[in-house]
């Protein structure tokens, strides 16, 4: 039985668990039939010329694990950023680990997904809410059909969440091959912040497929930074569809370094929906092997006045593959729009390959749009400069490529996330240089 | 301390250096002047280790032995500086960051640990207020939008945190205004003992009057055609190098 098969019959399966007067029903329903309609995309879909999931779709996956599994903190505790007081929400091969978990109902949700589905305390923001900004597409549908698990955080107008929230999901290895689905959602009213750290990390060689949807609301005056950082294992791959919705003047910032995996798509896609707002999208990748890693990004300027920044650098190394799709829509009547894009590469070796087209479509008149790619080498004269100064030349590597993903984690926040990141970065380059930048 | 012999070089099958001889003694400081063109960069770049350019034959001895093997890191690590014409711009790694790196990449190939933050920093601020630097280069993406003559300063700057034994100055002169061109010139002065060398690269007289060479050479078409004492540079600064053309072919 092919993927596609077995995920519509477990639907089935999974239905007889649901309560079917429920709201989410009906979406549920209209979900898995435009899945079965469309199906996974392939390479002849524009969005997805140039990444093919068939190497991963291959394998037969559990799609519902069978029992839930416990791990003791110190085996995971690398995998938080754990110098930092935070709420977190953890799962475990998708389901919930109270034990890992710190949430909250205090000033602000950050809780789960089931239980918002499912209590009619949270009845009314899921309405608001729920699947409102996911589009129709089949991977979207799919894990909208089987929504039922994942992070719900909700922020109440005028609350600064004080202290971070981490999303991490684990998957053990317990099964052959795993799917997992997490859906999260994430609303930030009027005057609230928020700043979320996320993490998907498998912890043995075991396949790990994740098609993951958040979805994130943010209000008027609003402001939501998001960290995403894919640095699995190489027999996991990843499909990340973000929406976020922003009004008038709120700030949505999601930075996504990526570093690990076999195959990674991010579908990275901002709406805004009023004047003043600032969108800004940044993204260090860093692969190797025949790793692949995929941004398709969109922003859609709706209305005047409105900034997105688009910053994305990637290094690449052996047979590694990057593609970077930047969509930026700019609306007839959405004067006044400052839209910045960059993707820079380097690439290592011969055998690495970059795909990087940026597309803009722009029916405004006054605005101010810019764009730029470059692919390039690193820079003989400025290595050659570094070694006269005694670096020998792999330092003298490495500290370029940390001067190239600099500028990107400037804008990170939280300063030991910043410090996590730069060690995972000397990490990936396999060099320590004893310094922060 | 350097001796170099019969050196031709080439970079994309161009031959710019061909069969240069040269010898500079611990304590003496030489000036190579030459127009445009001549070589003169092409030369401090093979000292320093370029590997853009190939060493078709000759040799170059510093400290008894032959440096032509050793990568520029290499050449570096054991006291060879280069201060360049055209420093290069390095963003996202500040001037502390660069030179913190190098000194404890030095150290680590000596054996040595690193050199404690403490007295690293009490280094850079000594050595900065030598070159009347403001401090708030130090933080500044290295050469990132540096004045040419901030570029030069901090080339001197590095000069004087590496203290190398033989330092080649590659027309650091130019793109210094008069007050810097003696504060700088005053620090390599600073900078010399009886055991390092300099060897100065520059079009202008005036820089010889602050930094004195005990040799002067001219360097035409790849080759040494001239060698004389400081006065052989006032006599290049009024009559050009024509005459010693014609000498030369003569
Ligand atoms: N990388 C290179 N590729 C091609 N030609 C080169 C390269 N480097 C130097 N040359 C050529 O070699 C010759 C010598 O250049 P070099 O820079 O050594 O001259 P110079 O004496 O330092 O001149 P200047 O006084 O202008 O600094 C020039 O003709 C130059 O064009
Ligand atoms: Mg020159």
């Amino acid at each position: 039985m092919d993927l596609k098969e077995k995920l519509l019959s477990s639907y089935l399966a999974f239905e007889e668990t649901l309560d079917l007067d429920n709201d989410i029903h009906d979406i549920r329903n209209n979900a898995i039939k435009y899945f079965e309609d469309t199906g996974f995309p392939n390479k002849k879909l524009e969005a997805w010329k140039y990444t093919s999931l068939n190497s991963i779709l291959k394998e037969d996956y559990s799609i519902f694990p069978k029992q839930s599994s416990a791990i003791d903190y110190k085996e995971v505790k690398q995998y938080f950023v754990y110098d930092i007081d935070s709420y977190q929400i953890v799962f475990i091969d998708g389901i919930y680990s109270s034990h890992l978990s710190k949430t909250t109902h205090d000033k602000f949700d950050a809780c789960l997904m089931s239980s918002a589905l499912n209590s009619s305390k949270y009845n009314k923001v899921i309405q608001k809410y729920f699947n409102k900004i996911a589009p129709k597409d089949s991977l979207t549908a799919l894990n909208t059909a089987f929504s039922k698990e994942g992070a719900y955080i909700y922020i109440p107008k005028n609350v600064v969440a004080e202290k971070p929230i981490q999303i991490l999901n684990f998957s053990t290895g317990n099964e052959h091959a795993l799917m997992l689905q997490p859906r999260n959602l994430i609303v930030v009213e009027d005057g609230a912040q928020v700043q979320i750290i996320e993490r998907h990390q498998s912890l043995t060689d075991n396949a790990v497929f994740t098609n993951s949807v958040t979805e994130i609301y943010a209000g008027k005056n609003a402001q939501a930074d998001y960290y995403k950082i894919q640095s699995d294992k190489i027999s996991s791959s990843l499909i990340d569809n973000t929406f976020i919705s922003q009004e008038r003047d709120s700030e949505v910032s999601v930075h996504t370094f990526s570093f690990g995996g076999k195959i990674t798509r991010n579908n990275l896609n901002f709406y805004q929906n009023g004047s003043g707002i600032n969108s800004i999208l940044k993204g260090v990748t860093i692969i190797e092997g025949k790793q692949h890693v995929d941004h398709n990004t969109l922003v859609h300027h709706r209305q005047p006045h409105c900034e997105s920044h688009q910053d994305y650098k990637g290094i690449f190394a052996d047979k590694a593959t990057g593609v970077f799709n930047g969509k930026v829509f700019v609306d007839k009547i959405a004067q006044k729009t400052d839209a910045y894009q960059s993707n820079n590469n380097i690439v290592i070796d011969d055998g690495a390959t970059i795909n990087t087209k940026p597309q803009l479509e722009i029916f405004a008149d006054d605005v101010k749009c810019s764009h730029g790619c470059t692919i390039g080498q690193l820079d003989e004269e400025a290595l050659f400069y570094m070694q006269s100064r005694g670096i020998p030349k792999k330092e003298a590597r490495a500290l370029l490529m940390y001067a190239f993903a600099n500028n990107v984690l400037t804008s990170v926040k939280i300063p030991e996330l910043k410090t996590r990141i730069t060690n995972e970065i000397a990490d990936k380059i396999g060099v320590q240089l004893g310094f922060d930048l | 301390m350097l001796k170099i012999n019969n050196l031709h070089a080439e970079v994309e099958g161009n031959k710019i250096l061909n069969g240069l001889n040269l010898e500079i003694k611990p304590g003496e400081v030489h000036a190579i002047m030459g127009p445009n063109g001549s070589g003169k960069s092409t030369l401090a770049s093979v000292v320093a280790g370029n590997e853009e350019y190939e060493v078709t034959e000759g040799e170059i001895i510093f400290d008894k032995s032959n440096i032509l093997e050793l990568s520029a890191d290499e050449r570096a690590q054991r006291g060879i500086f280069l201060s360049f014409q055209y420093p290069v711009e390095i963003p996202g790694v500040t001037v502390t960051n660069f030179i913190r790196t190098a000194i404890n990449q030095i150290r680590k190939a000596k054996g040595l640990k690193d050199m404690p933050a403490n007295e690293m920093l009490k280094k850079i601020r000594e050595k900065a207020a030598m070159l009347s630097m403001d401090r708030k280069f130090l933080s500044r993406s290295l050469n990132e939008g540096f004045s040419g003559g901030e570029k030069k300063r901090n080339e001197i700057f590095q000069m004087a945190m590496l203290e190398p034994k033989l330092a080649i100055l590659d027309e650091t002169d130019s793109g210094l205004d008069i007050d810097a061109l003696r504060i700088v010139a005053d620090g390599v002065n600073k900078l010399r003992t009886k055991d390092n060398a300099t060897l100065v690269i520059t079009h202008y007289q005036r820089l010889l009057d602050y930094i004195v060479p005990d040799v002067v050479h001219v360097l035409v078409d790849g080759r040494i055609i001239k060698t004389g004492d400081k006065e052989l540079a006032k006599e290049l600064e009024v009559k050009g190098y024509d005459w010693l053309r014609e000498e030369a072919v003569v």
